[in-house]
């Protein structure tokens, strides 16, 4: 079985993004990019796929601008086989994305597609369930176990009151959640042996996708700021505070 | 404007972040609700009273029993021939299901709305909610889910609406649910709660958060919440974790206690109306939102804190 993996290049997850002035978004010059964290959870569970011999090749996927390659070769270091890089300069919707993604599946077939729940620069959370739409697959979103049982995936979710499992028909669509597992960092001589893994370059154009944006961003404005409040020099003190906020007697 | 408001419920019973959604859907126009599930005829009586609300739409029946986005996405697509916009509040079932109708109907989501600044404009947060944006839709109908923080619950009393049998259709046989390891607890839930105290990975253990963090909460009727580190680590579930990637809170009082404050915790509670911090190092991030700070070791002030209550 072939395994998917769409992985986004976005700002590191230590970095504090800050808005531009102008309010058009957020300073991305010289700022640290790395993969989105729950990607890298995912191309983890594809390469723990491969090592019990369930998955059988691993396809990593970005659509971004062409430094985007960066974070495929991350990706190949750390285990997948070969990347598909579709390059587009300006910024590509969660619709969009999952549109190319729709393309991308129906050429490689693969058994499973592993996304990350949510990219951590947009938010948006649904990439993965729009995928799973447009391919007319079963979805298993925000993953926190993963088992592969013949013709069936057998997914366990982290839901708002605790864990959910549900069984989807396979080929089907995964959304990673934080504790599914815990990503390798890859090693020097797979950084090294990476830089050979094929590495194929394509165009929103090449598959007949139109990912002109429905959304336009108006303006991008800084959150109201918290002001730092006062410290209580000891327990008294703080006791009395709750009191006085009317919720401890 | 028609909207279609997916109706989130637990145990015969409407959700609050239903009641958030409706808010922020009667912004747009008249409001239509969707009650799907297995055996849910209650529930659609008890929505049908939530002010404001017109038509409440019930798909009643085992394959809409577990909210398999696989079979609910075609039973709305259905109903939005005659809706706008659908809405749904920003809850684990409202995110799984909305983007798989917003792909059916070619729409591109506004996902966790904070205002509805027109018909088509709405504010959003990015980036771990330190980047607000305003984006305006370009499709003619709209998907959008609701945070539900960012908006007053509509009542739940006080509505006329006339139910509805809408029948879908049915089970898609791509999936089916298998179990749910749901957490039971006396406490307030956490989305709902107006106190939380919340614990990090400072507390070391399970058995810390049961004998040094519940009777605060206890103390104070408050829910417990956690860091992700603390979760992570197993000392609590995996649904009490706070932040981005966790549960929004906005309590009136949040307690966050050997939590240092990482941006994506901050992301989840920082619209708390008193943000309380308790922390041994006075350098900790948290102290830079906190209302009220308490430098000190949770293992000595937390007990002194319960007892002097
Ligand atoms: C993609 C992604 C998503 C994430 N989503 C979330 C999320 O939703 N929610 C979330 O919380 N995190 C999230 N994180 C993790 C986040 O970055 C932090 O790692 C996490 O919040 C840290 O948890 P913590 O504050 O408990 O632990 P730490 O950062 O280790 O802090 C522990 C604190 O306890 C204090 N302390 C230690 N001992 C004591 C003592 N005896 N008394 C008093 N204080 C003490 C320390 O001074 C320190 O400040 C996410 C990370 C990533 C990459
Ligand atoms: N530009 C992109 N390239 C590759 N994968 C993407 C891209 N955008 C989103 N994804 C995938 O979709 C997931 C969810 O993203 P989003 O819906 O934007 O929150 C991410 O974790 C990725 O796995």
């Amino acid at each position: 079985m072939k395994v998917l993996v769409p992985v986004k290049r976005v700002i590191d997850y230590n970095v504090k993004p800050r808005v531009k002035m102008d309010g058009s978004g957020v300073d991305l010059a010289n700022v640290k990019m790395s993969m989105n964290p729950f990607d890298e959870i995912a191309v983890e569970e594809a390469i723990r796929l491969k090592e019990k011999g369930v998955a059988t090749e691993i396809v990593a996927v970005s659509i971004g601008e062409a430094k985007a390659q960066e974070t495929l070769r991350t990706a190949l270091a750390m285990g997948a086989d070969r990347a598909i890089l579709i390059v587009s300069e300006t910024e590509v919707e969660p619709l969009g994305v999952a549109k190319l993604l729709a393309k991308v599946v129906a050429e490689e077939a693969p058994g499973l597609v592993i996304l990350g729940k949510q990219a951590i620069d947009d938010d948006s959370n649904q990439t993965g369930q729009m995928l799973a739409a447009l391919t007319g697959r079963p979805q298993g979103t925000f993953a926190s176990k993963v088992e592969v049982e013949g013709d069936t995936v057998k997914v366990t979710r982290e839901v708002d009151g605790g864990l959910e499992t549900v069984s989807l028909k396979t080929p089907a669509i995964i959304t990673t959640d934080l504790r599914l597992n815990e990503p390798r960092y890859a090693s020097l001589p797979n950084i090294m042996k990476a830089k050979s893994k094929p590495l194929a370059q394509k165009t929103p154009a090449d598959y007949g996708v139109d990912v002109t944006p429905r959304l336009k961003t108006l303006k991008v404005s800084e959150p109201p700021k918290r002001q730092a409040g006062i410290k209580v020099a000891d327990v008294d003190e703080l006791a009395a505070k709750l009191k006085a906020l009317g919720v401890a007697a | 404007m028609k909207t279609l408001v997916w109706v989130e419920h637990e145990g015969g019973a409407v959700k609050d972040a239903t009641l958030s959604a409706v808010t922020a859907a009667s912004k747009l126009g008249e409001v239509h609700l969707l009650v799907a599930g297995e055996g849910v005829g209650g529930v659609a009586d008890a929505a049908a009273k939530i002010a404001g609300v017109g038509k409440v739409h019930v798909a009643d029946g085992a394959a809409y029993g577990h909210a398999l986005p696989e079979n609910v996405a075609p039973l709305v697509v259905d109903l939005m021939g005659s809706h706008d916009a659908f809405v749904a509040p920003a809850t684990a079932n409202g995110k799984n299901i909305a983007p798989r109708v917003a792909a059916l109907l070619d729409v591109m989501q506004v996902s966790e709305i904070l205002s509805v600044e027109s018909a088509d404009t709405f504010t959003r947060p990015t980036y771990a909610g330190n980047a607000i944006a305003t984006v305006q839709s370009s499709d003619a109908k709209k998907v959008i889910t609701v945070r539900a923080t960012a908006f007053e619950k509509a009542a739940r009393e006080g509505g006329s609406g006339t139910v509805e049998a809408v029948s879908g259709a049915g089970d898609a046989g791509l999936s089916s649910f298998v179990g749910a390891e749901i957490s039971k607890s006396e406490r307030p839930e956490l989305t709902s709660a107006k106190v939380i105290v919340s614990g990090g990975r400072a507390l070391q253990n399970s058995e810390n958060f049961h004998t040094i963090i519940e009777p605060l909460a206890d103390k104070l009727g408050a829910a417990v919440g956690a860091s992700r580190a603390a979760v992570d680590a197993g000392y609590v579930p995996n649904d009490y974790q706070v932040g981005q990637t966790g549960k929004i809170v906005a309590p009136e009082v949040y307690v966050a206690v050997g939590i240092s404050g990482a941006i994506q915790h901050l992301a989840g509670m920082k619209d708390s109306k008193t943000i309380i911090a308790i922390n041994k190092d006075e350098e900790a991030p948290i102290f830079q939102v906190a209302d009220i700070g308490l430098v000190g070791d949770l293992f000595k002030v937390v007990p002194e804190l319960t007892s002097k209550l």
